[in-house]
């Protein structure tokens, strides 16, 4: 049976059978008749962001915290421009969206019309896939590919671009189960020549490790559980990058922390030292591997992932599987048990013994003394305070987001949204915002840089109107730390417009959009500031002034390898070197 | 600290581009692809080779079946075995992209090029172009009395050398399709 229906209708109940429940976006003229007819429906909410890069960054928070696809509506031209940053950083982590874009009528396509861009041509590099919709007929298969699209494979954002004649033109709705069933049908069982190769693989080795990333926690609750069995059956340690914290839980016995430039140093000690490298969903990205033809020289490398594009693309792979990690992991975890459940046992406990001298380094360790707070005692305090809630963690871009990753643990998938690939500041707040909405009884809270959280601080309107408890705990330093950072190591410390000269008294700021701020600046006020701020249920502006020039180690100058960590001031002299310096 | 001291060209070293354990020889592949003909195809199969900085020799498109709307795409491509394992991976991962083939590694391939090629000349020089483009088997298929227009197909090869023997003889224009190629055989 089919349904006769306007184009402006069909999206809204191609939303409704695909199961959304929250859209964020911003109307105006090329999506008045979407926005129409979401005003006379209910079932799906609309949260009107201030800025429509505000609305992609939530909805990443929305899906990365819930794991089904974030779905954004914005207008024609600046409005999908603005959406642009978000498309990008969603791309470049994997985060399933769904971005439909208002446009013009077909018949003005072209002529340089009013709030007109060529917004599939804008997106095509940073979405997974994109469609301009030219007739309505189309539509409703479209809008149920493009979820097919956004949630298949690898994840990633698709954008529906869709003319205003289309959105008031009528045609047969379509539904899910009768749309094409598209012939992008990624492969995710991964092939069994492979999985037995890493398996063997894993009964000789004798310093192995199982390094994972983000494809973990996209694939699934059922992969985090998966690998969390593989990881106790072998008793192999495990490091994860930025993006896959809390596939492994922080308190678990074999967790080494997170690895990278920022990462601990046991954990970048042992992928240096290893003899097989586990690689479960992750890329190999120039943050983890510092310089290629020094990293982990002498392992052999196994890569699971489901995009082929990331396996052999900077790091040379020896045991290759293509597939979806809870498949894969499921099929590893087979075949091991029923060789036998082998490992090296006596070898991988003299493993363990080397990485215990490592961990006695205690690389994260810090003394806080004197009267000002020091980020990495008010992240510790933060966790120490959190631990125990129904707790979901976002972060800005830069040392306060490295500092989380290290000062904090977590114990599930899904619970840590972070800008991992695109460094986005000012994704943090707006993310939060999508978590909150999708988890509205849950603690969120914003780990911020000022300079970052300031970027997108006009979503404090949003939190305010949607009554959305989220906390924005922002560490002050007055500085663009990460940039100050750099500027010490490499530029003979000329602080380039890396100060910022008049920041807002963040209370009042708090105040004049209607919620609630604190200032906390003793460290001995740290603890009772930080309970007023989780007591308080609304928004709070937490202004937390830490130490100014406080830099963020470890770290792993860049153009070095993992076994060249800095691990305080006191080693940072001439670290980086002529050929790292070009580098970012 | 030391002030930033960076000697020129040095970002030639940077540490992205050590990659001692990937060959370094230079390879060209013939790729075909079967496509969505769809608006945009051209330009997401385009815009992956400009933006990820990969090398088009030569590249042609066309629908190949009217029916089903797909098309085949031609690309010759230059790179390292790695970067052309990647190109191919990096095509696949495009939606309406149907199928990679890499016909210079799955066997014997026919390869074949059309180009149009004006030489201006009187005297000696018309005769003697004219009597090439015989050898060639390429054919006049415009004349005055002081031009011709030579068609010629075969591999990029032949029309190259044809078009090298043409210069001295009053080669003033050209215009070539790109290379189209099958796999031969069954």
């Amino acid at each position: 049976m089919t349904r006769q229906m306007t184009g402006a209708k069909m999206v809204v109940q191609a939303l409704k059978d695909q199961g959304v429940d929250v859209v964020f976006g911003y109307p105006g003229g090329a999506v008045l008749p979407i926005y129409d007819e979401i005003f006379q429906q209910e079932g799906i909410r609309h949260v009107l962001v201030r800025h429509e890069q505000g609305a992609v960054h939530a909805a990443e928070g929305y899906a990365r915290s819930t794991g089904r696809p974030g779905v954004v509506l914005v207008t024609s031209g600046p409005g999908a421009t603005n959406a642009v940053t978000g498309l990008t950083d969603a791309l470049m982590d994997s985060i399933p969206l769904v971005v439909l874009t208002g446009q013009v009528p077909t018949f003005m396509i072209g002529t340089d019309a009013f709030q007109e861009a060529d917004t599939v041509g804008i997106t095509r590099p940073c979405t997974k896939h994109n469609w301009l919709v030219s007739d309505t007929k189309n539509l409703a298969d479209t809008m149920h590919q493009a979820f097919h699209v956004a949630t298949s494979g690898r994840p990633g954002p698709v954008l529906v671009d869709i003319p205003k004649d289309v959105q008031f033109a009528s045609g047969d709705y379509v539904t899910p189960s009768k749309a094409r069933t598209h012939h992008y049908q990624p492969q995710v069982k991964g092939d069994i020549e492979g999985i037995t190769d890493l398996v063997a693989a894993i009964e000789k080795a004798r310093r192995p490790i199982f390094y994972t990333g983000g494809g973990v926690i996209n694939s699934g609750p059922e992969a985090s559980r998966l690998l969390r069995e593989l990881v106790a059956a072998t008793g192999i340690p495990v490091t994860s990058t930025l993006m896959g914290l809390g596939a492994y839980p922080a308190s678990g016995s074999n967790w080494l922390g997170m690895l990278g430039m920022h990462g601990l140093y046991e954990a970048n000690m042992a992928m240096h030292d290893c003899d097989l490298m586990i690689n479960i969903g992750a890329r190999f990205d120039d943050r983890i591997t510092g310089r290629l033809d020094a990293f982990s020289p002498g392992s052999t490398k196994a890569h699971i992932d489901i995009d082929p594009s990331s396996i052999n693309k900077v790091i040379k792979t020896d045991i290759p599987i293509v597939g979806d990690i809870g498949n894969v992991l499921k099929d590893v975890l087979e075949v091991w048990k029923a060789r036998g459940g082998k490992t090296n046992r006596e070898a991988i406990a003299k493993w363990w013994t080397k990485i215990e001298d490592w961990r006695r380094v205690d690389c994260l360790k810090f003394k806080q003394a004197g009267p000002v707070i020091r980020p990495q005692y008010a992240l510790s305090r933060l966790e120490a305070l959190t631990k125990g809630h129904d707790r979901y963690i976002c972060t800005e871009v830069g040392q306060h987001q490295m500092w989380a990753a290290q000062y904090m643990g977590f114990e599930d998938p899904n619970r840590w949204m972070t800008s991992g690939g695109l460094g986005t500041m000012g994704y943090g707040f707006p993310a939060s915002i999508g978590v909150q909405m999708a988890h509205p009884d849950a603690l969120v809270i914003n780990v911020a840089g000022e300079a970052s959280w300031l970027m997108n601080m006009q979503e404090m309107g949003t939190a305010v109107q949607y009554r959305l408890p989220v906390k924005q705990f922002i560490l002050n330093n007055e500085r663009l730390g990460m940039v100050r950072q750099w500027q010490e190591l490499l530029h003979g410390e000329r602080y380039s417009s890396s100060w910022s000269e008049a920041l807002p008294d963040f209370v009042k700021l708090a105040e004049a959009f209607g919620a609630k701020g604190i200032l906390c600046e003793d460290p001995a006020d740290l603890d009772d500031a930080i309970m007023e701020m989780l007591d308080h249920d609304g928004p709070v502006i937490f202004d937390c002034l830490v130490e100014k020039h406080e830099n963020c180690f470890p770290m792993i100058p860049s153009g070095e390898p993992h076994n060249k960590m800095l691990l305080g001031e006191a080693s940072t002299k001439d670290a980086i070197k002529e050929g790292g310096a070009v580098l970012v | 600290m030391s002030a930033l001291k960076i000697k020129k060209g040095a970002s030639k070293h940077s540490a992205y581009n050590l990659r001692p354990q990937f060959s370094d020889v230079q390879e060209t592949h013939t790729l075909a692809l079967i496509v969505d003909n769809e608006p945009g195809v051209l330009a997401r199969v385009i815009g992956l080779f400009s933006g990820r900085g990969y090398n088009i020799d030569s590249l042609t498109v066309a629908e190949v079946d009217h029916t089903g709307h797909t098309s085949r795409i031609t690309i010759v491509t230059t790179g390292t075995p790695q970067v052309i394992v990647q190109i191919k991976a990096q095509l696949g991962r495009i939606v309406p992209v149907h199928e990679v083939h890499d016909l210079t590694v799955e066997g014997p391939n026919v390869q074949r090029e059309l180009a149009l090629l004006k030489v201006e000349g009187t005297g000696d020089k018309r005769v003697e172009a004219l009597r090439l483009a015989d050898i060639f088997r390429a054919n006049a298929v415009d004349s005055t009395l002081d031009s011709f227009v030579f068609q010629i197909t075969g591999t990029p090869e032949k029309v190259d050398a044809f078009a090298d023997l043409m210069r001295p003889l009053g080669l003033s224009d050209m215009a070539r399709t790109g290379v189209a190629a099958l796999s031969r055989g069954t």
